[in-house]
């Protein structure tokens, strides 16, 4: 069983009349690569400036392994940060950059030049350990940002949107760079974010927040497959959110009434929200045959959008619009704008949330 | 910044806008020129031109008085200067970095003497030393002179350094001391070791505004010197009340050249200094 | 940043309840201001001895009375320095340099804006020529450059030899109001120039292009986008300019008459030639409050069109 590398337990923090984190709880366990995702202005940033000493919570408590250090200043934890501004000092060389927490942990000379120099190489940028940060793209100040922390051999990393500054191309590479480097030095990451495919892609677990709460936590595909809010439906990836009202633990009713098949413990009468992902639908002709068990319903398509991989088809149905992917391949069939179709789902590939 | 948009190129607005810049740069650049080209009138009427000569110069040099008020000029501008720099840095640190008691009274302090025409700054150091040898300069044999033009200097200056600095400390990202502490400094090794170097060039160029205003000084000094402690910028004003004379040429050319000079040489050191992240 | 500083023993290993947190709250706060009012302490001490006294003193002796020997008698306070505020002569001479500062900044601010636009339309390489050319000129000892036109003014000076020359009589502006204004603008031309170019190079000429991408006119967008925008380093300038210009003493002393006296004159002359330290006191006194009042308007309207 792996140790909890971070606890957090009932952390908020109040700016005067503003609560930007309001109680977290939260376990991030040792060796894992943990993102907080969230839209701008929900409190992961705050929350991870709380970790690394920047800000001390209004309430609750911080431990790093085990130790209390919610008061602690930034300069006696045993974390390191990245910043989303990569925060390089500018009169020094990268050399003095990534030795410079090691300088001012008294570490002797001899073995700074070398810890330094197996950093560099760690990040591919050992041959430019002379340069000025303003002499580096943003690819490499930002692996700079990251050798700068990491020679220290910190307990836990901070990073704080790192890829932000980046071009698409350089980004995708950089997320792959960084997951792969976790791996082989096992620290635990804490990583922030507000793009939700970067969270997808690298997290062992994600923790979507919003306005200052924690909503959800666990790891990619549960997040993805089983929502437990409306807000992270919505958030992760693409969703239908359909109302809906209870009828009986096993049945809901959408919109104009159409009932469809559904898990839930909800009390009958109460709002709740359906939520599918669009690749989860199947379009039928009305006559096809339609596995038993599905839910269906049926409509009319009102709009079809080509991506080359993928048709987008955008269906009227009592219960509202519903936006359905199907793969562009040979064997799946293509429907046309006017077309009155089945849309056809699992009970299982679908979520109730209430709010 | 599209010039495009702004004029379009060879219209008859941007010919107007050139001659108008090229009168202004003409209208700040003749009188000085002509002041230093009439330095070598060999003529002692200064108006009418009769030939080349070096003369006045070696008047200058030989000149005691003349000698005397430029030691004490370079005294009193080295002392105010490295006296203010450093509290008026100080100052800006403490504004800028730190929240105190009585912060908001010493922001008003580091305004008010920016503001006031050096008339009034004058009036209030002359009463002051004035009221302040009444009560105790007897006992100690004090008296106007090279101190009390110091002290005058430096309470204007501190102000003028202050300004500055703060102006580049506050352009300073933040997150660069974040960072200093994330990576186990303490905030005193903190600013050694990032706050100080960056902000070195608001520090220097503070420290060229008050040896600027120091040299230039004339009316604030006036009132402050006593026999024997006059300035060149003083003098100069006092010999130039009398009348116009080539001798007064050439000292004042020298002031020119030399504050020119001063001036060309900052500008091109802060130039090689800039990281190139701050150009266009 | 609301890290402590070097605070705190080891870390605790319970959650820290309130009270602890109040309490290192109260005692880090209690540190910073420790910590700040030492490293402002020089400074302040140096003004509280060398600014606010010697301003307090003269406050103090704008209420004292005169002896007929010109000395200062720190007693029977009374109100008589200012009451001669209302003189007539105090009207003439305030009106004087009010309308000379106001000109002073006028011609300043005409001449300069086409002059900083210039500069802020250039090439970024031409446009740091430039800026330098300036700043040499604004850099250079404020004496020797007002000097330079009591040379060129001079009745056989070379401007008299050139209008002279070309058939005209002697220029014969030295020590007038025209010759203080001349030197006014000149020494104080950079002054208004270089918060001019400022405002005009930060801001987003986009917007200019969209306002012709609207139809509008090289001349309407100027006025209507380029100008508004332009102006907090309009109103910067130009009380970077009235303020010296009103108070000011040595270009007056050199380029202008005998007969017009200026603010700056009157107050000196209090001092050294009149002797009448409370009532030059009660005119500093005054000239310091007015323009304490226009630059708080100043930042107020500043901060407004920021």
């Amino acid at each position: 069983m792996t140790d909890t590398a971070v606890s957090l337990q009932g952390v908020s923090k109040r700016f005067g009349e503003v609560v930007a984190v309001a109680g977290i709880d939260l376990d991030v366990a040792d060796g894992e690569f943990f993102s907080l995702l969230g839209p701008s202005g929900c409190g992961k940033t705050t929350t991870l400036r709380m970790i690394a000493g920047f800000e001390f919570p209004t309430a609750g408590s911080i431990r790093i392994h085990g130790a209390e250090v919610g008061l602690e200043p930034p300069n006696r934890r045993p974390v390191n940060t990245v910043f989303q501004s990569y925060a390089l000092f500018p009169h020094m060389t990268v050399a003095e950059n990534v030795g410079f927490g090691l300088q001012m942990k008294r570490v002797a000379s001899n073995d700074i030049g070398d810890r330094v120099t197996r950093a560099l190489d760690m990040v591919q940028l050992g041959h430019r350990s002379e340069a000025k940060p303003s002499q580096l793209s943003g690819g490499q100040q930002q692996r700079v940002a990251l050798a700068r922390a990491l020679v220290n051999e910190p307990e836990v990393l901070l990073l704080d949107e790192p890829l932000g500054a980046l071009d698409l191309k350089l980004r995708q590479a950089m997320q792959v760079e960084l997951k792969e480097l976790q791996e082989r030095v096992g620290i635990t990451f804490i990583y922030v974010t507000h793009d939700q495919e970067e969270a997808l892609t690298m997290s062992d677990r994600i923790g979507v927040m919003s306005a200052g709460k924690l909503l959800q936590v666990g790891e990619p595909e549960n997040i993805y497959e089983h929502p437990t809010s409306r807000f992270v439906a919505d958030f992760i990836g693409e969703i239908n959110l359909l109302p809906a009202t209870v009828i009986d633990s096993g049945t809901v009713a959408l919109l104009g009434g159409h009932q469809v098949g559904a898990s839930t413990g909800a009390e009958p009468g109460t709002e709740v929200t359906v939520a599918i992902r669009p690749e989860r639908f199947e379009l039928y002709d009305l006559d096809e045959a339609i596995p038993d068990g599905s839910n269906r319903i049926e409509g009319t398509v009102a709009r079809r959008t080509y991506y080359g991989d993928v048709f987008y088809y955008d269906v009227d149905t009592p219960a509202g619009r519903i936006e359905a992917k199907e793969e562009n391949r040979p064997g799946v069939e293509h429907y046309e704008h006017g077309e009155r179709v089945i849309v056809v789902w699992h009970q299982s590939a679908m979520a109730v949330v209430k709010d | 910044m599209t010039v495009s948009a702004a004029i379009r190129p060879k219209s008859p607005i941007e010919r107007l806008l050139a001659s108008n810049s090229w009168l202004v740069f003409a209208f700040l650049y003749l009188p000085i020129l002509l002041l230093i080209g009439f330095s070598f009138n060999e003529n002692r009427n200064v108006g009418i031109w009769t030939g080349f000569s070096t003369r006045w110069y070696g008047e200058m040099f030989q000149n005691t008085e003349v000698m005397r008020a430029l030691r004490n000029t370079l005294i009193v501008a080295v002392v105010s200067t490295v006296v203010s720099t450093i509290l008026g840095t100080m100052a800006a640190i403490a504004m800028e970095r730190f929240r105190f008691r009585g912060r908001g009274t010493l922001d008003g302090l580091l305004y008010l003497p920016i503001i006031i025409p050096d008339v009034t700054m004058a009036v209030m150091m002359l009463l002051f030393f004035a009221q302040a040898f009444d009560l105790i300069g007897g006992f100690f044999r004090l008296n106007f002179g090279l101190g009390t033009i110091a002290l005058s200097h430096i309470a204007f200056n501190i102000s003028f350094v202050a300004v500055v600095v703060r102006a580049r400390l506050s352009r300073l990202d933040g997150a660069l001391e974040e960072a200093a502490a994330d990576l186990y400094a303490d905030r005193w090794q903190a600013f050694r070791r990032v706050t100080l170097p960056l902000i070195m060039p608001g520090v220097a160029g503070g420290a060229l505004l008050a040896l600027t205003l120091s040299l230039d000084d004339v009316v604030v000094t006036s009132f402050v010197s006593g026999p024997g402690s006059t300035t060149l910028p003083v003098y100069v004003f006092g010999l130039v009340r009398r009348g116009v004379t080539p001798l007064i040429n050439a000292v004042s050319t020298v002031m020119l050249v030399a504050s020119m000079l001063l001036v060309g040489v900052s500008l091109l050191f802060q130039r090689g200094n800039r990281p190139p992240d701050q150009e266009e | 940043m609301a890290s402590v500083g070097d605070g705190g023993g080891e870390g605790l290993s319970e959650a820290p309840t309130q009270r602890d947190r109040d309490a290192l709250e109260r005692s880090a706060e209690r540190a910073d201001s420790k910590r700040g009012l030492l490293v402002a302490l020089p400074a302040y001490a140096y003004l509280a001895l060398f600014f606010a006294i010697p301003f307090a003193i003269v406050f103090v002796y704008s209420f004292a009375t005169r002896s007929r020997t010109g000395r200062t008698v720190l007693e029977d306070w009374n109100f008589d320095s200012y009451a001669r505020l209302g003189d007539p002569i105090v009207r003439e001479i305030a009106l004087r340099s009010l309308t000379l500062a106001v000109i002073t900044t006028v011609i300043c601010l005409l001449a300069s804006y086409p002059f900083a636009y210039y500069i802020a339309t250039r090439r970024p390489a031409i446009r740091n020529l430039l800026l330098v050319l300036v700043m040499i000129p604004f850099w250079s000892n404020f004496l020797v450059r007002t000097y330079a036109w009591r040379v060129l003014l001079g009745n056989s000076g070379p401007i008299s030899q050139i209008s002279q020359f070309f058939g005209g009589e002697e220029v014969r502006v030295l020590f007038t109001n025209t010759a203080v204004l001349i030197g006014l603008v000149y020494g104080y031309l950079p002054f208004m120039v270089l918060p001019l170019y400022a405002a005009l190079e930060r801001m987003d000429w986009n917007l200019v292009e969209a306002a012709r991408d609207l139809y509008a006119s090289g001349w309407t967008a100027f006025r209507r986008i380029t100008l508004p925008l332009s102006m907090p380093g309009v109103v910067a300038g130009s009380i970077l300019v009235f303020i010296p210009s009103l108070g000011a003493y040595v270009t007056p002393a050199l380029l202008g008459g005998a007969r017009t006296t200026l603010l700056g004159d009157y107050i000196v002359g209090q001092f050294l030639s009149a002797r009448n330290w409370p009532y030059g006191s009660a005119l500093s006194v005054t000239v310091m409050v007015v323009m304490l009042i226009a630059a708080i308007a100043y930042f107020r309207a500043g901060a407004k069109t920021a």
